[in-house]
């Protein structure tokens, strides 16, 4: 760039100033956009999308969360004074929110290995079999496109003291049952979503099983190797940076739990034993009418996930060195 | 490449406090709304028998008022009606009047500044208490003023399945059902003959309005009329309130009261043999169950003419974003009229907050016996705390409910107490 400014220095000097201003805009206009100014034309419409959607909403959130903050109607004089931090005191002393957090904490641990292992599994088996392979994948995704509302009953009607689980269980049902047991309803749940969200995982995984080249399985074979070690050896390292993917999306998703405890243990019982920290946000921030303070329980939810979808970057690429 | 990120980074921040800014700024003038005139729209609750009211009311008012007409549509759809109107409030997009605005609500709208408070017209006040008697005391705001017109009531009592009661070999006309003792002996005859599943079958989730129906009628009775919260301190961790949480704690701990969520109605699907609902139910239950009501239970027993219960009332509000405020102001007078509540009382057997209401309707509650129980009983309410903490209140009381009573987890008195402390907390503020 100084290269083609510097060539014609004599008529910077002797000629007209317009050349020079309209090459100094020129100058400032690649600076601010670079070599390709069109290119910010184009991704213009996703990024007005996201400053819009995403960017805009997170600041917002971090500004009221330093505030007592309400929402009003339009005109109407309110007083919002800045409070520092004291949203995110009193978020990080009350047990319920605490709580939340542990309550998310216990269900990722299930959820996201589970998740994991068991589309891993599933897609490496249903990328090998022949017959009825749609009606098969079909089947997998209906519970992912079906909304949680319409199959929560029927979760409801399985894991409910006379329920078709305990029925089968017989004596080793757990007393009391299982969504209104403070041990087990934060598992159930996270058993739910696991098999809920497996569809679209399972769908990852078998697009990330198409790169995996057959020499490295024939390979395998030929050196003797099985199965079970061509999985380990071969699949998984092959399908990694789609593990990676799946580790995030689920830790994501996962720590924005909310439909379920809502719908499923009646708004996080029992005694908040199913509470998360977005049904928690919704209590406060919309039917308790103190969004400040709901803000500040999202801003360190969002803290908590990157802090985690950072780790299992770190770790699970093999990029740790 | 840092830089251009610097660049984009500060724009984008920019942008953000631009927005931040347009977020705190002014708004409408709405100073001569109070006194304009105009085409309106109102919102009404979406049950059939109220849509079927709510049509009639607006075609009787805008077949009289061609420059001043009425839209009336249902509440839009959502996870619940005050989140709706809450959020139109905040968008500017309330409409004129809802008639469906629950008093649980009404402290953050006011708060929103999206209610205009109705003793800003001349007749405003005496209007409502006119119409409500003393129970318009209830509804008042902090500084007096009316932030919601008292509309209707559908005041809690408990039904019961006569033939269920019947096959357990009870007394199906008049049921033991007047004291804790009665009540619980007559609840394990019921479940141990094999006669219903569960006695009774309150929602046992964690939601804030749940309180209403199971605590909150039962306090109420046991009190002579107390409210949650009286004189800025909360009332209910008292022998009363732990008398009432003892009781359904032994319900529950007993399986005489069922603690898991139930999709559907427990009462009409023969799961329980009782339930605690309002009037509105007759018209639902009629011909599904062979129903009888009797007031709700206190230790000792009270006479029906005597006995409190929850209002579970709704009310109406006219909201600060309407243009045309004196219109409706006329409509709400006139959707309250003695005609109109006599209407509302036809089509849905929900009780307008009217003093006098079995005197003046006398002729409907003739025809219709089912009724009167809940007429009479409309005059003894009470309602949830007022104030813009009302659902932190009641969530707080629930949180302790959930866990002391349902689950039986811990001491109820020094749960009721835990609780009381917090609601004094907010009440203070």
């Amino acid at each position: 760039m100084s290269s083609t400014t510097g060539v014609r220095p004599a008529a910077e000097t002797t000629g007209s100033r317009g050349p020079v201003s309209r090459r100094r805009r020129g100058s400032l206009t690649k600076r601010v956009f670079g070599k390709h100014p069109l290119g910010w034309l184009l991704s213009a419409p996703y990024l007005i999308f996201v400053i819009a959607v995403f960017a805009y909403p997170l600041v917002f959130a971090a500004y009221i969360s330093l505030h007592d903050y309400f929402f009003s109607a339009p005109g109407a004089t309110v007083d919002r004074p800045f409070t520092g931090i004291d949203n995110y005191v009193t978020a990080l002393t009350d047990p319920r929110v605490l709580r939340s957090f542990g309550n998310v904490g216990i269900f990722l641990l299930i959820n996201v290995p589970l998740t994991v292992v068991l589309s891993i599994v599933l897609a490496s088996a249903l990328n090998k079999v022949v017959h009825f392979r749609a009606f098969l994948r079909v089947s997998y995704y209906v519970p992912y496109v079906t909304a949680s509302v319409a199959v929560v009953g029927v979760w409801l009607f399985l894991f409910n003291g006379g329920g078709l689980v305990n029925s089968l269980l017989g004596p080793l049902a757990p007393d009391p049952s299982w969504l209104i047991n403070s041990a087990w309803a934060m598992p159930t749940i996270a058993l739910f979503v696991t098999w809920k969200q497996l569809g679209f995982y399972i769908l990852l995984y078998l697009a990330a099983l198409q790169n995996v080249p057959k020499e490295l399985y024939e390979s395998a074979s030929t050196d003797g190797a099985g199965a079970f070690r061509s999985f380990f050896s071969v699949t998984v390292p092959g399908v990694r940076p789609a593990t990676v993917l799946v580790l995030l999306l689920a830790t994501v998703t996962g720590a924005n739990l909310f439909t379920e405890p809502y719908l499923l243990t009646g708004g996080g019982g029992p005694d908040g034993a199913s509470a998360s920290p977005v049904l928690i946000m919704y209590q406060q921030g919309i039917q308790q009418g103190k969004p400040g303070y709901a803000a500040a329980i999202g801003v360190v939810l969002v803290l908590f996930v990157l802090v985690l979808a950072f780790l299992q970057y770190r770790f699970a690429s093999g990029k740790e060195d | 490449m840092h830089r251009r990120t610097l660049i984009g980074m500060t724009a984008l921040s920019a942008a953000a406090l631009l927005a931040l800014t347009a977020c705190s700024g002014g708004g409408a003038d709405n100073s001569d709304a109070l006194t304009s005139r105009g085409d309106i729209t109102i919102w009404y609750s979406n049950n059939e028998q109220e849509v079927a009211w709510g049509k009639a009311m607006v075609e009787a008012w805008n077949a009289d008022h061609p420059d001043e007409q009425v839209k009336g549509q249902e509440i839009p759809a959502g996870k619940s009606s005050e989140e709706v109107i809450g959020a139109a409030i905040t968008a500017g997009t309330a409409p004129c009047l809802v008639f469906n605005t629950a008093p649980s609500a009404v402290g953050q709208f006011e708060k929103q500044g999206g209610l205009v408070d109705l003793t800003t017209f001349k007749d405003g006040a005496s209007y409502i208490e006119e119409r409500s008697g003393d129970i318009a005391d209830q509804y008042t705001s902090a500084d007096g003023g009316y932030f919601q017109m008292p509309w209707k009531s559908n005041p809690v009592m408990i039904f019961y399945n006569k033939d269920m009661f019947a096959q357990a070999g009870l007394d199906a006309e008049n049921p033991a059902l007047s004291t804790y003792d009665e009540f619980l002996a007559t609840s394990k005859i019921l479940v141990d003959s094999g006669a219903a599943p569960f006695a009774i079958y309150p929602a046992p989730t964690s939601e804030f309005f749940q309180t209403q129906f199971d605590f909150l009628p039962l306090y109420a009775a046991e009190t002579g009329g107390t409210g949650l919260v009286e004189d800025g301190k909360a009332t209910f961790a008292d022998e009363a309130g732990v008398d009432v949480a003892t009781f359904w704690e032994t319900l529950y701990t007993d399986g005489l009261a069922g603690k898991e969520q139930y999709q559907g109605d427990s009462f009409a699907d023969a799961k329980a043999a009782m339930a605690i609902v309002g009037p509105w139910a007759i018209s639902v239950y009629d011909g599904k169950v062979n129903w009888g009501s009797v007031p709700v239970p206190t230790k000792d027993g009270t006479a029906a003419e005597e006995t409190y219960t929850f209002s579970d009332a709704k009310n109406v509000g006219l909201y600060t974003a309407c243009k045309n405020q004196a219109t409706a102001w006329d409509v709400l007078k006139f959707a309250t009229s003695e005609e109109q509540d006599g209407q509302l009382l036809e089509l849905t057997g929900q009780m307008p907050m009217r003093a006098d209401l079995p005197a003046v309707y006398a002729d409907y509650f003739a025809a219709n016996p089912a009724y009167a129980q809940f007429g009479d009983q409309a005059s003894r309410t009470i309602e949830v705390p007022a104030g813009s903490n009302t659902v932190e209140m009641l969530q707080d009381l629930r949180d302790v409910y959930t866990k002391a009573v349902i689950s039986g987890d811990g001491d109820l008195t020094k749960a009721l107490q835990d609780a009381a402390d917090k609601v004094d907390a907010l009440a203070a503020k």
